[in-house]
């Protein structure tokens, strides 16, 4: 256990918690504009961190260099994707939910 | 002069990529990114001037930091929303006017929306925003305007 494997645990090990919480969100909000907010933006953050752990336990090579545009190309591709999503679902007519009045 | 700088750009992808340094994959190499470059040179690089452009990727960089720190305040605030027993969230939908003029300024904008606290961009028309906001108050920090200003710096004045 060397000082890189440890942080390269803490890395992945928030990366995975962002994922995970990702999957909740998504099971758990009401409607489908909402469920893009944990799917576009957490899954962005815990992959990159999973990636960066990756890089920092790989060291300077052609593999985190290759890691590293990964995660560029993520950061450029989530949110375009969600835009794409939302926007079908918006030009197909689908209305957002809202929270009812208090009874 | 496009076609040299495509080329490189092309060749420098080429080696980070396949990691040999022999002569036939070099070669390989030079074969292929003349070739592409040959025929996308003005696709890619199109009539960018490059002054102009390594400013904005400078004012970019400066934008960067702060689109970092929105991201993770942004997942935090999702993260919260998700694990609370009650989902203290009441979407709804707003729509905004921009007056960004560039196609960068309006995409570096919607990007960032979709990656920022609460708000994911829905549609973008005639500079027109649809966003929805899953709670009322990123409604209300979008709409006040910050991060707007801060991609206007982005853009730079010449529009």
């Amino acid at each position: 256990m060397n000082i890189t494997t440890i942080i390269t645990a803490i890395f992945l090990t928030i990366g995975c918690f962002f994922s995970v919480v990702a999957a909740i969100g998504v099971v758990r909000f009401p409607d489908f504009y909402s469920r893009m907010h944990p799917a576009g933006k957490n899954d962005t953050l815990g992959q990159t961190l999973i990636l960066i752990g990756l890089i920092i336990y790989e060291g300077f090579s052609f593999v985190s260099i290759k890691l590293l545009l990964i995660i560029i190309f993520i950061f450029i591709a989530n949110p375009t994707a969600t835009h794409a999503i939302a926007k079908a679902a918006y030009l197909a007519g689908l209305k957002p939910w809202e929270k009812e009045e208090k009874k | 002069m496009n076609f040299i700088i495509t080329f490189i750009i092309l060749f420098f992808f080429w080696i980070l990529l396949s990691g040999y340094f022999d002569f036939m994959h070099l070669f390989l190499g030079v074969i292929s990114s003349l070739f592409v470059a040959f025929i996308s040179h003005d696709l890619i690089m199109g009539d960018v001037n490059i002054g102009r452009a390594s400013k904005n990727v400078l004012r970019f960089l400066r934008y960067l930091p702060w689109l970092l720190y929105q991201i993770v305040l942004a997942n935090l605030d999702i993260v919260y929303r998700t694990l609370h027993p009650d989902m203290p969230i009441a979407p709804r939908i707003i729509k905004f006017k921009t007056d960004l003029k560039t196609d960068m300024g309006i995409v570096v904008l919607a990007n960032s929306i979709t990656l920022t606290p609460g708000t994911v961009t829905i549609d973008v028309k005639d500079g027109e925003f649809i966003v929805h906001a899953i709670a009322e108050r990123p409604a209300d920090d979008l709409l006040g305007g910050e991060m707007q200003a801060r991609v206007k710096k982005v853009e730079g004045g010449e529009g």
